[in-house]
């Protein structure tokens, strides 16, 4: 049984007991570990060290080609596939794409931004362990959840437990898979 | 429960007001969506929102049998209502991505109370905005020739013409909105997921929460998103306003052919979107009892940038005058006489009755802490930005260059119909929204509680 668990977890009531614990935790060699939250916390983000993400660079290169994107679109149509000639001005006529080149940078970027932020997170998730905790409805409501997953390498159901209990929760309770 | 028994005068000054807990702000906020007991006040708008829209869907129809001639559009006023309401309406919206992005990155946390239901309003603005120009169109069917695709008919959208600007500047700023506003609704709906006692409701939300769990690294990765997604929807708005004036200032008509058309719109917008957001608020908080939520200082706050931007409104007409006067040109000199003097000057008067005098009571606190008050004044706002849009547009057309080409528009009932209709499509949207999704941001909110922030032990 004590195998197939997939961690431990611990309820906090308050957003200071949890960000002590996850900083305890994180000092006693813990590393597969996460927090759960009914908003964000940046002390936790800190605690947890959790500040890189490559959201950015995603969001960058969705601008970057979204502005590729307008302006080559603009310049293929008004220069290649259906030129006009109206009173001699020139077919390239790149102040005219400014705009289009903007909204699809914006347009591309916030989609990147999603889409991103969708993988990165690994959503939509239909089924996590997690769920399995009766009171981890309360994550999305007032309580505040730390869990030491079991496939950290100093995770062992005694003595975590032990450590966990001595952070002073609300509650332990086993996580099923 | 012992936590929830901390002493919120203790804590630093907040919005909210005192006494409020993490469960019991989830609690009210979710309790208007997941309670099976519907107000009276919601079937009493959402029933004024399906006349309205029966009304639109009758004036569509008859548009789609009998074209465009059912309104009042004639030449030379080939824009009349429609591109008045479309300029109205999207203006409208601009408020709440100014609330959602522009504050968001200004750290301007009491707008964490009212985002939401903000870029609601923004959503569905956009929407009855984009009827206008799609049934403007004449064959409003084809729409989609508006949008560079290959086709058998070999030819393509002019990217020269600022009204094909208009079409991506529109698109993607509904696209925008509606993915900041659902990225602000996944932590919420997992909310509602976990709260509700109905097997449907569980299912649905839980479909539309993704899985969402409140996991420290997805919020990291998630408050990155936020900041990113405001840093972009930013410019967007500025921009979007910006494009729909070039519809006016790259025309020669005189009347709009001016550069200060881009700032002068954009303030307008906002102008109108804060009184928008004013006349929601007031009666939702009122009849919801989210007063302790939606504050008097979120009222004040939101009269104070309608005042402000209703200023830059005010000195953009000034400018607009003296401009004309100061060009020496005969065409702007007239122009701007006949929509003081001319047919139009009820509508031009009443106009800056609503939007430059009536305002100026803003000034005064008695005024702007009366929510009865506050309300009549946004809807004098509201008013006064749609005679606005109507006499820029109406006026110049109507007399231009040549007084044998001119001619007086009439407005036909099916134009009132139609525009009518707009507002029955947003009252309904609306009324749908506050039924089945949190008017409120609740996990926004929980940050505003002084039990959120975390004591840092001294030495630690």
């Amino acid at each position: 049984m004590t195998k197939q668990l997939y961690g431990l977890m611990a309820e906090f009531e308050t957003p200071t007991a949890l960000v002590a614990a996850a900083r305890a935790a994180r000092e006693k060699g813990y590393r597969k570990l996460d927090a759960y939250t009914p908003f964000p916390i940046e002390e936790l983000t800190d605690a947890l060290g959790l500040h890189h993400n490559k959201l950015p660079l995603i969001v960058l290169l969705g601008g970057v080609l979204g502005g590729i994107t307008g302006y080559l679109l603009q310049y293929y149509v008004t220069v290649i596939y259906f030129p006009i000639n109206i009173g001699g001005r020139p077919l390239h006529s790149w102040p005219a794409y400014i705009i289009i080149t903007f909204e699809l940078t914006i347009l591309f970027a916030a989609i990147s931004a999603v889409l991103g932020l969708l993988a990165l997170c690994g959503l939509p998730m239909p089924y996590h362990p997690t769920f399995n905790v009766p009171r981890f409805a309360l994550a999305s409501r007032n309580r505040f959840f730390l869990c030491i997953q079991a496939r950290d390498p100093l995770f062992d159901p005694a003595g975590t437990v032990k450590f966990l209990e001595s952070l002073e929760p609300r509650e332990v309770s086993e996580v099923a898979p | 429960m012992p936590d929830e028994r901390q002493d919120p005068h203790s804590g630093p000054k907040t919005i909210i007001a005192p006494g409020y807990t993490f469960g019991t702000v989830t609690d009210q906020i979710a309790t208007v969506v997941l309670t099976k007991r519907t107000p009276p006040f919601w079937f009493a708008g959402f029933g004024v929102g399906i006349v309205l829209l029966l009304l639109f869907l009758l004036s569509v129809g008859l548009l789609f049998v009998k074209g465009v001639g059912i309104w009042g559009i004639r030449t030379p006023v080939m824009w009349g209502f429609a591109i008045t309401n479309f300029v109205w309406w999207i203006g409208i919206g601009h408020a709440g991505t100014l609330i959602s992005a522009i504050l968001l990155l200004l750290n301007q946390r009491w707008r964490n109370s009212i985002n939401r239901f903000a870029e609601a309003m923004t959503l569905f603005a956009v929407a009855c905005a984009g009827m206008f120009p799609l049934l403007h169109l004449g064959r409003p069917w084809l729409f989609y020739w508006l949008f560079p695709y290959p086709n058998t008919m070999g030819v393509q959208p002019n990217f020269r013409s600022p009204l094909v600007w208009d079409v991506f500047a529109v698109s993607t700023y509904a696209t925008v909105s509606a993915l900041f506003w659902f990225v602000g609704l996944l932590p919420d709906l997992a909310t509602l997921r976990d709260r509700t006692h109905s097997r449907f409701a569980r299912f649905a939300y839980g479909i539309l929460a993704m899985g969402w769990r409140g996991s420290a690294r997805h919020w990291s990765v998630y408050e990155t998103a936020s900041l990113l997604l405001a840093g972009l929807a930013t410019p967007l708005v500025l921009s979007v306003h910006t494009v729909v004036s070039f519809d006016f200032t790259i025309a020669i008509v005189p009347g709009w052919h001016s550069t200060f058309f881009p700032p002068y719109f954009v303030a307008g917008a906002i102008y109108s979107g804060f009184a928008m957001v004013l006349a929601l608020a007031i009666p939702l908080r009122a009849v919801y009892g989210l007063e302790g939520l939606i504050t008097k200082e979120h009222l004040e706050n939101s009269a104070k940038v309608m005042l402000a931007t209703g200023l830059i409104v005010a000195y953009a007409y000034m400018m607009e005058t003296f401009n004309a006067w100061y060009t020496t040109n005969v065409y702007e000199h007239s122009a701007i006489w006949h929509r003081m003097t001319g047919p139009y000057s009820v509508a031009y008067w009443s106009l800056i009755t609503c939007n430059i005098l009536a305002p100026q009571a803003l000034w005064f606190k008695r005024v702007r802490s009366k929510p009865a008050l506050l309300f009549l004044s946004s809807i004098v706002v509201l008013i006064g930005m749609w005679l606005e849009r109507y006499v820029i547009i109406v006026s110049s057309l109507a007399q231009d260059f040549v007084p044998s080409s001119w001619s007086i528009f009439q407005a036909t009932r099916w134009d009132w119909a139609t525009y009518l209709g707009t507002i029955g499509l947003f009252l309904f949207l609306f009324f749908l929204f506050i039924r089945l999704l949190p008017m409120i941001s609740i996990f926004e909110v929980r940050t505003l509680l002084p039990q959120a922030r975390v004591q840092e032990e001294v030495g630690d």
